[in-house]
């Protein structure tokens, strides 16, 4: 069962993560964006992980709808409505429990994949965080680590892909040979999972 | 306005507009464009929300609710933006459901055109419908 504080720990270890990766996310996104994604998340995930400590909230639901409120209100870039609506929507299915199961968690974690996917109007192969979340959440049945390497493949292979979507999608064929920001990371807050997993002891494999 | 409503009736309130652009002098500028061509007589609250909070290049989901309370007289809130994280920013506060004053839209029209005929449909007195039917026909405008 993944607890509250697992899912604390999940947002801990993404800021962590972003915060690592800040440098080489804004370096992706200045060929084919505007070279802001990695100070954008850094904001972003800094005032949640703040946020987390100073509210506590107690379920696991009510953490992620306050961690995706935060990612709203402080990045500024499309990312934050984006991965906000992601967490929100996440957070919203887990419901009221106190602990959820890992397979309630996968189908919550679908409904927020598919809110992002309605709100930004991706699909996969659109060359966006979609291809990293939806193998991702299509692995996460099997174990964290599957789904972390799902999701990593995933952004690998919008290298290829060209821009349908946002910015990026105005560089056309240009936007090919580059992979995509927001794919990359996507990719870092699934390999989260597997850090708060083992934090704890607990299973989630 | 020929439908006959009489915006100097007291019970009848204007619609407000909100103007959310990636940049905060692109958000004045549009509002005071459409604001200055409305004419005589009332003209609708309009609020820009441009930019960062500090004054940077983006959305604010601060200044877009803090705009869209400013303007709200209780006829509703036409939104109207320029592109990518302000369309997603307003669109996720709408789903959030209460970050936003009852009866707020995203309106889909091109920005500056879409905002002076916004704006001048509002201060003449049309409902939110309107508003947003005005707005969204300056699509239609070619310049060919």
């Amino acid at each position: 069962m993944l607890d509250t504080d697992f899912f604390r720990r999940w947002m801990t270890a993404t800021a962590a993560a972003v915060d690592r990766e800040a440098e080489r996310l804004t370096a992706l996104d200045s060929p084919i964006g505007d070279a802001d994604h990695g100070s954008n998340l850094q904001r972003g995930f800094t005032a949640v992980v703040a946020t987390l400590e100073k509210e506590a909230p107690g379920t696991p639901g009510t953490v992620l709808v306050l961690a995706g409120r935060q990612l709203i209100s402080t990045v500024g870039g499309a990312s934050g409505p984006l991965y906000g609506t992601l967490l929100r929507r996440t957070g919203k299915a887990l419901g009221e429990a106190a602990e959820v199961g890992e397979e309630q968690f996968a189908d919550a974690l679908r409904a927020g994949v598919d809110a992002v996917m309605a709100l930004g109007g991706a699909a996969p192969g659109d060359k966006t965080m979609v291809d990293a979340l939806v193998p991702a959440v299509d692995a996460l049945g099997d174990s964290f680590t599957a789904a972390g390497a799902a999701a990593e493949q995933g952004a690998e292979a919008t290298t290829a892909l060209q821009a349908r979507k946002g910015r990026a999608s105005y560089l056309g064929e240009r936007s090919i040979g580059h992979q995509d920001p927001g794919a990359t990371s996507s990719a870092l807050l699934i390999a989260a999972l597997l850090e708060a997993a083992e934090d704890s002891g607990a299973s989630g494999e | 306005m020929s439908d006959g409503r009489d915006s100097q009736d007291p019970a009848e309130q204007l619609v407000g507009i909100v103007l959310v652009s990636h940049s905060a002098a692109v958000a004045s500028s549009v509002a005071e464009l459409a604001k200055g061509l409305v004419g005589g007589g009332a003209t609708a609250p309009v609020a820009p929300a441009g930019g960062t909070e500090d004054g940077g290049l983006g959305t604010s989901a601060e200044l877009v609710a803090a705009a869209a309370a400013a303007v709200d007289r209780g006829a509703g809130v036409a939104v109207l933006t320029d592109l990518g994280s302000a369309v997603l920013t307003v669109k996720a506060l709408l789903a959030e459901g209460d970050e936003l004053p009852a009866r707020t839209r995203l309106v889909d029209a091109p920005f500056v055109e879409g905002a002076v005929a916004a704006v001048v449909t509002a201060s003449a007195g049309a409902d939110l419908a309107a508003v947003e039917a005005a707005a969204g026909e300056a699509y239609a405008y070619r310049k060919e």
